[in-house]
């Protein structure tokens, strides 16, 4: 099973892929999710809010589906609870997608099989914010210890 | 791919300090700014939420400090780390996130005294109690606990006991109960003992010490594990949405380091002990060679406590590492490496002639620190404890002839001669 846990794989990862579908985004400011995606969306990336109780979230369109995206997403980024990863998983299959992302405290090993069967990198139990920021640039600044140890400019 | 893992030593140099894009700089610019500018009117909005990471005003944050705080949480293995401007801020801080008016720690009472007086009366003020247990038999810890227990809190080696705490016992205790271990680890510092490898969940440190090294700048640190399971039911604050910053749930939010997110947000902004860039550029200088010093503090020590325990005018020695010291058995367990560079031993004579042996001495100075490059001797009997009775210094582990050595980097033989020339002149 490819589940990406390295600084060099998230790298590529983060540097590779531009569009995220957001699963489970929240239009609360305070919450993770709405979190997670303003600092994406403040960072170059498109983002496609998923969430079947909106219509609009960081002023894009909020789709209630996966499926209901009408362009490409590469990658699929899960605040949802891990039961319901399996059903996620799948639909990022059938979307096309490139990574099943699940956040910081959901890993669900049946999901990442499914999805690492049919090609697609997968990380589990990781903020996709807070991993860009690690190793990217901005959460050396909260004092964390991000592992990235270089001796090339930043 | 797995990540190549670099060895303390390298951490030592290269932890935290990436050279900045603008400049390239190798030696880590010192942001000497307390303000930083936005990009827009939104990049200010996402600051202020926590939505992005960066820099606002160096009271909460400030790249310098935090190339600091990076490197001291790589060196001890945790998640992340927060600075402050001494110790006894650091652990202030620490506390002060864990706990509020009407809960209960549990700590060793043979802590540094300042500690001490911070807990016994300045947190007794806040409402904070403090229960002190001898710390020679860990259970004393799991016995004093209460239900509002928020923390244990000992020293990997007490000042000026050099007593040693048995950190896997602690820990253990602490988890049953379902609340962290706060290690005080500036004596050791984690070159020669870890903490968090031990089932520490926070370690606290007076930067002052070994770290900076080298006796010109204050400072202090946490640092947390990232281990403790904080949405345990014992701590609301880190699981409930914050009074202190606008609704976020900072365990949910931040994960693992959701500890010292809260600290720095909530505690240390509003409090403000912060520590300046410069001092932390000073004392991330000094970590630079820690991997160097620290063996030669301990080597110097070792053979000096060895040398005094045979010398006429020495009444008694205690280092943790010398064969027969009752804590020997712990130091070979969690210091294996060396057991610090601090010593006490008794002149024979008593007070009188304790002072006459400082009043001696040439080379080695006279004041009230420890962790120098330089040696450091005094005799706190007269000084730093002179304000009690003779049964409370006793109490306080303060005998009337006791003399502690802050063993330094000079030549081994000049320390040695200039010791036996002041104990030679001191009878």
């Amino acid at each position: 099973m490819n589940i990406t846990d390295d600084i060099a794989g998230l790298r590529r990862i983060l540097t590779r892929y531009r569009s995220i579908a957001v699963v489970g985004i929240s239009a609360n400011w305070y919450r993770p999710s709405y979190f997670a995606a303003k600092y994406m969306l403040d960072h170059g990336y498109q983002i496609f809010p998923v969430n079947p109780n909106y219509s609009e979230v960081l002023g894009r369109k909020c789709y209630p589906t996966i499926a209901a995206i009408p362009e490409s997403v590469d990658i699929v980024d899960c605040f949802r609870k891990p039961a319901e990863m399996v059903p996620l998983a799948h639909e990022a299959v059938a979307k096309g997608a490139k990574v099943l992302w699940m956040q910081l405290g959901i890993r669900n090993d049946e999901a990442a099989m499914i999805a690492s069967a049919a090609g697609l990198d997968v990380v589990m139990n990781h903020c996709v914010k807070i991993e860009h920021a690690r190793i990217l640039g901005g959460l050396n600044w909260a004092g964390v210890n991000t592992g990235v140890i270089s001796s090339r400019r930043a | 791919m797995a990540d190549h893992l670099y060895g303390f030593d390298t951490l030592c140099l290269h932890a935290g300090h990436i050279p900045d894009a603008a400049t390239g700089a190798r030696a880590l610019p010192i942001y000497q700014t307390t303000s930083f500018v936005f990009d827009s009117a939104d990049h200010a909005a996402s600051l202020f939420n926590l939505q992005t990471f960066g820099n606002v005003y160096s009271r909460i944050s400030n790249p310098t400090v935090a190339a600091l705080e990076e490197r001291v949480a790589a060196l001890e293995g945790g998640r992340a780390g927060l600075a402050a401007a001494t110790g006894m801020a650091a652990q202030m801080t620490a506390l002060l996130t864990l706990c509020r008016a009407g809960d209960h720690l549990v700590a060793s009472r043979t802590l540094y005294g300042g500690t001490y007086s911070q807990f016994a009366v300045t947190f007794a003020q806040f409402g904070i109690d403090v229960t002190f247990v001898d710390p020679d038999d860990p259970e004393n810890f799991r016995r004093a606990r209460k239900g509002n227990t928020k923390a244990l809190y000992a020293e990997t080696i007490g000042n000026p006991q050099l007593n040693v705490a048995d950190l896997d016992a602690l820990a253990t205790i602490a988890h049953d109960a379902g609340i962290p271990l706060v290690i005080d680890n500036t004596l050791a510092s984690p070159y020669l003992c870890r903490p968090i490898e031990h089932g520490a969940d926070i370690v606290v440190h007076s930067l002052t010490k070994y770290l900076g090294g080298h006796g010109t700048t204050m400072g202090g640190i946490l640092v947390e594990s990232g281990k403790f399971p904080w949405d345990n039911g014992n701590f609301p604050q880190m699981t409930e949405p914050s009074r202190g910053y606008h609704g976020v749930r900072f365990y949910e939010t931040f994960g693992d380091f959701g500890f010292t997110m809260k600290a720095r947000m909530e505690t240390m902004r509003t409090l403000g002990p912060t520590l300046s860039p410069l001092s932390a550029f000073l004392l991330l200088q000094g970590i630079e060679t820690l991997h160097v010093r620290m063996p030669r503090h301990c080597e110097s020590t070792l053979a000096i406590a060895q040398h005094l325990s045979e010398h006429p005018q020495i009444a008694w020695v205690n280092y943790p590492l010398l064969s027969g010291n009752r804590y020997e058995a712990l130091a070979r367990r969690y210091l294996p490496s060396g057991a610090s560079g601090i010593l006490t031993f008794g002149v024979k004579g008593g007070a009188e002639a304790g002072v006459r042996f400082i009043e001696r001495v040439q080379m080695l100075s006279h004041l009230a620190n420890v962790g120098d490059a330089k040696s450091l001797v005094i005799h706190p009997a007269s000084t730093t404890h002179r304000q009690l009775s003779e049964d409370e210094q006793r109490a306080a582990g303060v005998l009337p002839e006791m003399i502690r050595l802050s063993v330094g980097l000079e030549s081994l033989s000049d320390i040695l001669w200039d010791l036996d020339q002041a104990l030679n002149n001191s009878q």
